[in-house]
């Protein structure tokens, strides 16, 4: 595909500088072989405009930083081939949902940390033996493979910025929140019972808000099981109510 | 002035930092972390293979111990190593991956019986003990005498770092992000905190603090071609060069991976090869074999890095349009354990390179990886020159990795040394009283203002991002692999005039808030100081040692050598730094200098090798037979520890056998390991 002259379409605005509003500028750039929107994004800071705002950290698909909405669809931008567009445009727009920095930055990990704050997304030990001289205590190792599988969410904001539920609700947990939920429900080593999750999930904001248009599981780039996630949850919450 | 004053500031939200923060918390310390980025998209999160500790719990594992994690990482850092830190991490391994588990990591685990394995490009089946079924699994990696390894798939460091961070939230340990430290405050002597800028508002800030961690990872960036983050930019190591006091350790010490993916170098995980993947050339053909019979594609990283590129340079890479390049072949490994334990490899196949590495081989080359060099501090992690500095992780120079570091020991640094340097700290927040000197904290704010106002309202011209690009095409023309005196040379005289062009740095996009472009101008002229000293480092340096290879000087030479790089860049006018050096004892060390298993044995030996050697032997016979590891280890070199963490480590072998030492062992169709401090140089 190189040879091509790209177009691309960004949206731009800088909150912060008085007087600025939201627009889309278009920009155009030679594709070379191989470009993912990352490589074509700091060719136009370097080459074309030095105040585009994005983010990108580890530029392999493993960190989360570079989610945004490429041609209408969430995703990580990293690694986008730009070859994937057949016609050459490409329209950049920042993630919905999360507080807006500037042009295509959003501030995920601001919201990220919140969540974990509002749904206590971490481990609550059982107690027993917690002493780190001795032997570990066994786990099946069926189970902590699942456990992986669940764990592997990069907190992109992709299955928030993709929730028809999260865009009307401000307050719904999305699919990393309850993904991250069922994670903790399904260790062991947790303490918490389903009755204390149901008070974090077990209601609108949670498992019972979902429409089940599942625009996370189409979008999520790591595959997570989300709408298995979700019923598995669901169940699990009716189940306290019997 | 905005003025915040904390106990613990923690400057890097990766692994290691986050550790040393929740370390100090856990002391009452009042603790705050500064982040480039959240927390949890830290390169910490890259790491996918796993870390090492020496719990023995697998059938290829037994015998295991913290003697053998400890010879490997000093023959691993080819002698280069602090072997009193080596000792420190190798024990407190075990506790740290233990520890880790009871945070929420979940540890891949050990299945009771048989199960199939590729090891050495054949099928065969290892049998796991019905006890050790549900105990933490552990994988092979390069340069290790037992399968030590331990990890989540794939995705090691995302577990860690997921793990790590959630505990620190659920401590309330405030993260500031998207904030960047530009200097370190100090009076020459003692440190006081970082003068750092908001990236949203641009706001200019003084963190002041007992104690100042540095934890910002390495300085892959300099290189044009990184398996690093974005963020990897030395620039911890340039706020300490900053202070004109505060030194640097063997920066020239820099480590290529064998298996980046071609052109873009994101990593493939040494686990592809520790699990049983192979290195072909353009023929097919496997050629590591001939080169390391021994250890064949598991030789240390230094090693395999060198014996690809001297392979390619006879002709047999694969030519692209990107340079030549070598297979990496996991295809033998079959789909499900690629797709189980190798998924995040299985991804960046498909996204960078559209093929399925379940039927296809991986185009791979060695690239920059990892920093060997960094802040140079004491055993427990403090600067020797700036009082209340700390540094930890791939920032610091502490040194267990000496000249080449194993693979699965960075990861295992990271926890390992904030578990341990985290203590330290504490320590000093408890015996040291917050000095807040407004006027010290004023004067690096000015300065830290007028250089940016320089760069918005200054007539300089030079754009950063051209500078920066030039500096990475040097290191990478120059400073690689393999390196000879006039390559190098040419190296510092490039670098150093990109140094003084630097002087006329300017910026087109004048906002004094959010502005991409000034957070360039600000990182360049850091990171070329930074470039220079590995550059000079390495030019000073006429020998081979790791992954410091002179094709002018090929032998390792501990007469000369047996010492590590210190710099310092006192004369912030002066175009490079100052470089010092400081001396490895061989009569404190307890595996002294031997060989390393790799090639020639052609090393020209330090004098006091062959007395240490005799003095070794002597103490080990006045021991007697019947003294445990533990007894003869203390003999030959003793070492500090804190308290809470001088226990021994238990181990499988000791609840089957009810012994407490690693004297009982199992026995297995495995060659038994070495069970004797300083014993073994093979």
């Amino acid at each position: 595909m190189s040879g091509r002259i790209l177009t691309f379409n960004i949206f731009r605005y800088d909150p912060q500088e008085p007087g600025d509003k939201p627009k889309m500028v278009q920009y155009q750039l030679a594709e070379t072989s191989g470009m993912t929107v990352f490589i074509a994004l700091n060719r136009l800071r370097q080459e074309q405009d030095p105040s585009l705002q994005f983010d990108f950290v580890c530029r392999a698909g493993i960190c989360g930083s570079c989610a945004m909405v490429i041609n209408g669809f969430p995703t990580l931008a990293c690694r986008t081939l730009t070859a994937k567009y057949p016609k050459g445009e490409i329209t950049l727009m920042p993630l919905p949902g999360f507080e807006l920095i500037g042009d295509l930055s959003v501030n995920t990990g601001k919201f990220m940390r919140e969540l974990a704050e509002r749904l206590q997304l971490w481990l609550h030990p059982k107690g027993g033996d917690m002493d780190i001289h001795r032997l570990e205590d066994p786990m099946a190792p069926e189970e902590a493979a699942k456990l992986y599988e669940l764990e592997r969410c990069v907190e992109c904001g992709v299955c928030v910025s993709a929730c028809a539920t999260k865009q009307m609700r401000d307050t719904f947990v999305g699919a990393v929140g309850m993904m991250k939920i069922a994670r903790f429900e399904l260790d062991s080593r947790d303490g918490r019972s389903a009755d204390d999750f149901y008070h974090v999930i077990g209601n609108q904001d949670g498992v019972f808000g979902c429409m089940t248009l599942l625009g996370c599981q189409d979008n999520c780039p790591k595959d997570l099981p989300h709408m298995q996630q979700i019923a598995y949850l669901r169940r699990k919450m009716a189940s306290t109510l019997l | 002035m905005k003025l915040i004053y904390t106990d613990c500031l923690v400057v890097g939200a990766g692994l290691a930092g986050l550790r040393v923060a929740i370390a100090a918390k856990e002391r009452g310390h009042d603790t705050l972390v500064l982040s480039l980025i959240p927390a949890k998209r830290s390169h910490s999160a890259a790491a996918q293979g796993g870390m090492q500790a020496s719990l023995g719990n697998t059938v290829k594992g037994l015998g295991d111990n913290e003697d053998v994690h400890f010879q490997d990482t000093v023959k691993g850092s080819d002698w280069g190593c602090d072997q009193t830190v080596a000792r420190m991490f190798a024990h407190c391994a075990p506790k740290a991956v233990r520890e880790m588990s009871h945070w929420g990591v979940p540890w891949t685990r050990v299945t009771k019986g048989p199960r199939e394995v590729v090891v050495n490009a054949e099928r065969i089946t290892i049998n796991e003990a019905e006890a050790a079924h549900g105990l933490i699994n552990a994988r092979d990696f390069g340069g290790t005498k037992k399968w030590r390894t331990c990890y989540t798939a794939d995705g090691t460091g995302h577990s860690l770092l997921y793990a790590v961070d959630n505990k620190a939230i659920s401590m309330g340990i405030p993260v500031h992000e998207r904030v960047e430290a530009l200097h370190i405050i100090h009076d020459g002597e003692r440190c006081h905190g970082v003068v750092a800028r908001c990236l949203i508002t641009g706001e200019l800030r003084a963190y002041i603090a007992k104690a100042t961690t540095i934890a910002t990872g390495g300085y892959g960036r300099i290189y044009e071609v990184s398996t690093n983050a974005i963020i990897c930019e030395g620039i911890g190591q340039a706020l300490a060069l900053d202070t004109g006091v505060a030194t640097l350790g063997n920066m020239e010490a820099v480590q290529f991976h064998p298996t980046a993916i071609v052109p873009v170098g994101i990593l493939t995980t040494e686990g592809c090869r520790g699990d049983g993947g192979l290195l072909r050339d353009k023929d097919g053909y496997r050629f590591m074999p001939d080169y390391e019979p021994e250890k064949k594609e598991l030789a240390s990283r230094d090693v395999v890095s060198r014996r690809m590129t001297e392979h390619m340079r006879k002709g047999k890479g694969v030519d692209s349009p990107y340079g030549p390049h070598l297979w990496l072949d996991i295809t033998l490994l079959g789909r499900k354990h690629i797709e189980t334990n190798l998924r995040e490899v299985k991804e960046i196949c498909e996204n960078f390179l559209g093929i399925d590495p379940a039927k296809d081989w991986i185009p791979v080359r060695p690239t920059q990886h990892y920093s060997m060099g960094g802040i140079r501090t004491t055993p427990t992690g403090e600067s020797p020159q700036l009082k209340g500095m700390f540094a930890v992780g791939e920032a610091a120079c502490w040194d267990m990795h000496g000249f080449n570091r194993l693979g699965g020991n960075s990861l295992a640094e990271t926890v390992v040394g904030g578990m341990i340097i985290g203590k330290y700290v504490a320590d000093f927040c408890d015996n040291n009283d917050l000095v807040l000197d407004t006027g010290l904290a004023q004067g690096f704010v000015d300065k830290a203002r007028a250089e940016i106002d320089a760069l918005i309202d200054g007539e300089g011209r030079e754009n950063a991002w051209q500078l920066k690009a030039a500096m990475q095409k040097v290191m990478m023309d120059y400073v690689g692999i393999f390196r000879n005196g006039p390559e190098l040379d040419e190296a510092v005289r490039q670098l150093k005039s990109l140094l003084e062009r630097a002087a006329n740095l300017g910026v087109t996009c004048k906002k004094r808030h959010a502005n991409p472009e000034l957070v360039e101008a600000l990182r360049v002229r850091r990171m070329l100081k930074v470039a220079l000293t590995v550059a000079c480092g390495a030019a000073a340096r006429t020998e081979s040692r790791g992954a410091h290879a002179r094709e002018d000087f090929p032998q390792r030479n501990d007469k000369d050598w047996l010492c590590r790089t210190l710099a310092s860049w006192p004369d912030p006018k002066a175009l490079e730094p100052r470089l010092s050096y400081e001396p490895l004892d061989v009569m404190q060390m307890e595996l002294p200098p031997g060989y390393r298993g790799y090639g020639a044995d052609n090393a020209i030996a330090h004098p006091d090798t062959a007395r240490r050697e005799a003095e070794i032997a002597d103490i080990l016979a006045k021991l007697g037979d019947n003294a445990s590891r533990e007894a003869r280890q203390q003999a030959l070199m003793p070492f500090e520890l804190p308290e809470s963490l001088r226990p021994a480590n238990e181990r499988l072998s000791d609840r089957l056998h009810g012994g407490v030492s690693g004297k009982t062992q199992l026995t297995n169709d495995n060659a038994p390991a070495s069970n004797t401090a300083g014993d073994d140089n093979s």
